[in-house]
């Protein structure tokens, strides 16, 4: 219950996505990652926290950074973040929608 | 899964200027980061962004394009299309856009079905080999048409 309470006391913009990374803790992204309909795993924690790390070193995130990252690669991305991985991935890591078109 | 109402978007890219290519290929693949299926049919001179030979040398049009803003004459003179492909090919890779070669990488990968078109491969005298192996095979125009056939699907000439 206190999980729910902390996820809704956070703000977020209209598509969900958290205005102030200062609110975001792991129990926000499970929450959001549920929403998603997304279980998360440790690796997907993971990938999280590189897209965290990117975002801290003002680094722009697309899918060919991803491609580039050595983190991991493309389908895994698909696969760990069906329907739209940059989306939702950010969206759990609790940083803004990125811009990017590619 | 998506939430939109598009669900699957079909394009097919008949041309291999750069300009004609890179917008099949950004919308495919902005479809699949939003979540929406998609594939591209590649077909008469489409069919040259799929051969290994041939796709990492595509050119922008200078002649018969007024956005050039260059008179015909002088884009039709030796030179003028790889020039003005390369001043190109600079501002795209500013925008960390990727070349023809990794962008197929990157579509396949990121499950976007590229099928090429029987007719035009044969008009051609193309084989299998000619194309890139992500190819996920040939189809006859019947064969896409088949894989449009159900609801939120757009299909788009290019």
């Amino acid at each position: 219950m206190e999980t729910q309470e902390n996820a809704l006391k956070v703000d977020r913009n209209q598509e969900g996505y958290l205005t102030d990374f200062s609110q975001w803790n792991k129990d926000v992204g499970e929450q959001i990652a549920q929403e998603e309909g997304i279980e998360m795993t440790p690796r997907h924690w993971e990938v999280i926290n590189w897209i965290q790390e990117q975002v801290k070193a003002d680094k722009a995130l697309s899918i060919r950074g991803i491609k580039k990252s050595g983190v991991l690669d493309i389908k895994e991305f698909y696969a760990l973040f069906p329907g739209g991985p940059l989306k939702i991935s950010t969206k759990i890591a609790g940083v803004p929608k990125p811009k990017s078109c590619i | 899964m998506s939430t939109t109402k598009v669900k699957k978007m079909l394009f097919i890219l008949s041309k291999a200027t750069i300009e004609n290519v890179y917008a099949a290929f950004i919308m495919a693949n902005g479809a699949r980061m939003e979540g929406i299926e998609a594939e591209i049919f590649f077909t008469f001179f489409g069919l040259e962004a799929v051969q290994k030979k041939k796709l990492n040398n595509l050119h922008v049009a200078t002649v018969g394009n007024p956005a050039m803003h260059i008179p015909t004459m002088v884009g039709g003179l030796p030179g003028m299309e790889a020039i003005a492909t390369k001043m190109m090919k600079k501002e795209m890779e500013k925008l960390d856009m990727p070349p023809v070669d990794e962008f197929l990488e990157i579509l396949s990968a990121s499950g976007v079905k590229l099928w090429g078109c029987k007719l035009a491969i044969d008009m051609f005298h193309l084989e299998e080999k000619d194309l890139i192996d992500d190819m996920d095979g040939i189809l006859t125009i019947g064969d896409f048409y088949n894989r449009a056939d159900q609801d939120g699907t757009q299909m788009l000439f290019v």
